[in-house]
């Protein structure tokens, strides 16, 4: 095996920033994070003032880890701020921990291993904005995370870091943990609000932005985990440090997540722009030793990769250049054993699953698209369903109301891309045969997208 | 046919449902909802209590519901409705939207099954038809009296955030690494023989209602739910990127020995 070495100048490959506590002894207590510098970084904030942290965050040049990448300082800036008018209102902050997209498994680890570090970030950032209210919305069936969660808030409610005048600094901030109950659409960060509220959790329209009109239709931070557990670090070593990792547009650590056919599949965390090829050399390379055939960069949403682009930067505008997004850093690596049109019918399930129902063509698209894709797999495809299926996708894409419509179309089109002979193949093996019930479907399928966009654009 | 305008969420709640307003003035325990004891009414109210809105609670009091009755059932919901002065359509509405929630009794455990593609690619897939099969039922069915030891509810479901583990599978939200057919087989095994075999990462077993006792933010008992915080979370696979850069000496830049001074307040 060939060993990875830190070749030039830059960062060691792996710069475990968030991860550096999680291999200590019982790392979830408050002792063991406070043994780690723990909650120092709050002490340092608390003296300054909030528009400060905010400064500070803008210039580490940190970006949202959820997903979009949004600079997260200037979405701290966008809350307003001041005695009168929409400033005077509550504010809240609100912890996106309902990691739910295919692939990634980043935030659940952090928040078992190291939810001190969560807490620290949440009474940060509450402070920087001015919100005496935080949530963590975690994913419900994230069990053990919102045990160790609740543990750690109570700790830290013991020890006078939540509650009235923290450490004395006049500051006062209650966190709640709350669990969801299984929906991936609550990822999206104004159907968690909904959804936070008591609500069916359906995106709502905007603007207004929850920067303005968020939970409570008041100003609201909305952040991931990983995004807010960067926060004490930050505070810590600066801005000037942060930036010694990554890039000048994307700058720091990140957890990638390696799963799938890899030897040693696990979080591996590195400077923004680690490669594929570098991230496989340190997961021990392919499984068995069978070849790569595709992989996505940050989870099912983000288009996905093959073998040529297993040298493009996994950092916002790398990932981008090449076609994709970077997600989540949600690399799964599938080899060549896995048919491509089945992995798309399996995600295009989960999409068709998870469409809240709220718009025409996310609903209906998916319902079809899941259908062609499983005639498909099952032997009856015909070579239009590929033509259909780009068309549908055509009509989905940035005609949907949120982006889990956006996203489901990812797999489809560059599977499509990367694999049609795949795709062609899987038809040409399948029997002709007059198949009156499929060519039913598809006539449906046609006359109601067209049906639903010419409603959707009046 | 005349249709009344708007609809009944825009409409007062008074005009829209008078027949469930009546049920906020009802004497506790409610005739209506009578399933629910007084430490369910005490814990509804502590739950609202968390939240700057009451109706915030909802996602909660039905978890705390589905402990009592191993499911959300009409009882259930005008519980809910009532504690909160909403209609049952509007939590019925809520109820229906979230897989969590089950509508029809569940088994002493819920065995999820991950088939999303990458679990289904590692062999998810082989595991939710073996278990299919092997216990004769589908998703969301129950094999054995519902709430009797060793009942099981088996559902498949989508990526559970564990992908470097695949393939995954939980049961009451416990997580199951790395399972195969073989190991998954034997778990339910054991499970429908009364045992609890601990999970690769969680707390020692419990079943369903307790597990969403706790979803709720309760126990009721203290002391194995303290010990369940120290269940175990860290396996091989999370540790891997951070052992390796211990081993090879690979470190994150350092930090600067004191806080650096904060920038300085923006001009206004
Ligand atoms: C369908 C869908 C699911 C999402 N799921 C998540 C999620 O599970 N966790 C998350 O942090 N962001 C998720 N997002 C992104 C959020 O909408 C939002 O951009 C993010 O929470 C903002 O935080 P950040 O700026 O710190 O990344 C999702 C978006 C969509 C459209
Ligand atoms: S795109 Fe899909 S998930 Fe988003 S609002 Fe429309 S139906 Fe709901
Ligand atoms: S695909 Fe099964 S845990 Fe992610």
């Amino acid at each position: 095996m060939s060993t990875p070495e830190n070749t030039g100048p830059g960062p060691d490959p792996l710069t475990p920033v968030l991860t550096r506590r999680w291999t200590a002894e019982r790392s979830w207590t408050l002792e063991s994070y406070e043994e780690l510098d723990g909650y120092q970084a709050l002490r340092t904030a608390l003296a300054a003032h909030p528009d400060q942290l905010i400064t500070l965050v803008k210039d580490s040049g940190l970006r949202g880890r959820g997903g979009a990448g949004f600079p997260t300082g200037m979405k701290w800036s966008f809350i307003p701020q001041g005695s009168s008018g929409p400033g005077a209102k509550p504010k809240y902050l609100v912890i996106n921990a309902d990691e739910g997209e295919p692939g990634t498994c980043k935030d659940i680890p952090t928040m078992m291993a190291d939810p001190h570090s969560l807490i620290e970030g949440c009474i940060i950032t509450s402070y920087a904005i001015r919100a005496n209210f935080c949530a963590i919305y975690v994913r419900g069936e994230a069990l053990h995370p919102i045990r160790r969660l609740r543990a750690a808030v109570a700790e830290a409610y013991a020890k006078g870091y939540l509650g009235t005048d923290i450490l004395g600094s006049g500051f006062d901030l209650d966190i709640v943990v709350h669990a969801g109950a299984g929906a991936y659409i609550c990822g999206e960060e104004t159907a968690l609000l909904d959804s936070l509220e008591g609500r069916r959790g359906q995106p709502r329209l905007k603007p207004p932005f929850p920067a303005t009109a968020g939970l409570y239709a008041s100003p609201t931070v909305v952040n991931n985990v990983e995004t807010i557990a960067s926060v004490p670090a930050i505070v810590a070593g600066g801005s000037a440090w942060f930036r010694e990792m990554g890039s000048e547009k994307s700058p720091g650590p990140k957890i990638y997540s390696v799963s799938g056919h890899v030897v040693r599949p696990g979080q591996y965390e590195a400077p923004m722009g680690i490669t594929l090829r570098r991230l496989l050399e340190l997961a021990g390379g392919m499984k068995d030793g069978i070849p790569l055939k595709f992989w996505t960069p940050g989870g099912s949403s983000t288009p996905m990769f093959t073998a040529e682009h297993l040298d493009v930067p996994l950092d916002f505008e790398g990932a981008a250049g090449a076609g994709s997004m970077l997600g989540t850093t949600a690399v799964q690596v599938f080899n060549e054993t896995v048919s491509v049109p089945w992995a798309v019918m399996k995600w295009t399930e989960f999409y068709k699953h998870e469409s809240c129902g709220k718009c025409t063509p996310c609903r209906e698209g998916t319902y079809w698209l899941e259908q062609i894709l499983e005639r498909m797999v099952h032997g009856e495809g015909t070579a239009s369903d590929i033509e259909t299926m780009l068309d549908i996708c055509d009509n989905i894409l940035g005609r949907s109301f949120c982006a889990l419509g956006d996203g489901a179309t990812s797999p489809i089109t560059s599977g499509i891309k990367y694999f049609r002979q795949e795709f062609l193949d899987l038809v040409a093996q399948q029997p002709v045969v007059a198949r009156p019930q499929q060519l039913a479907d598809m006539e449906r399928a046609e006359r109601t997208i067209s049906t639903s966009l010419s409603g959707a654009s009046a | 046919m005349t249709l009344p305008e708007g609809n009944p969420e825009t409409n007062s709640a008074v005009a829209a449902a008078p027949a469930e307003r009546q049920w906020s003035a009802q004497p506790h325990p409610s005739p209506v909802s009578p399933t629910f004891d007084e430490i369910t009414r005490r814990r509804a109210k502590e739950i609202i209590a968390r939240y700057p809105v009451a109706r915030s609670a909802l996602l909660p009091l039905l978890h705390l519901v589905q402990s009592v009755e191993g499911f959300v059932s009409q009882d259930g919901i005008r519980f809910c409705a009532e504690t909160l002065e909403l209609t049952t359509a509007e939590v019925s509405a809520v109820a229906t939207f979230y897989t969590m929630y089950k509508r029809t009794p569940c088994g002493e455990h819920l065995v999820s099954v991950c088939t999303n593609t990458l679990c289904a690619a590692l062999g998810g897939d082989a595991i939710y038809e073996r278990l299919k099969a092997k216990l004769g039922i589908g998703h969301e069915e129950t094999v054995g009296e519902p709430g009797t030891t060793g009942s099981l509810t088996l559902e498949h479901a989508e990526c559970l955030a564990a992908c470097d583990l695949a393939p995954v599978i939980q049961v009451n939200y416990e997580y199951y690494d790395n399972q195969s057919v073989a190991s998954a087989e034997a778990l339910v095994d054991a499970l429908r023989r009364g045992e609890k075999p601990p999970p690769t990462r969680g707390a020692p077993l419990t079943d369903l209602r307790t597990v969403e006792l706790e979803l709720a933010g309760f126990t009721d008992d203290p002391v194995a739910a303290a010990a369940a915080v120290a269940g175990p979370s860290a396996a091989v696979e999370t540790l891997r990127g951070v052992q390796l850069a211990a081993e090879r000496g690979w470190v994150a830049p350092a930090m600067p020995a004191e806080h650096p001074a904060l920038p300085p307040l923006p001009e206004k």
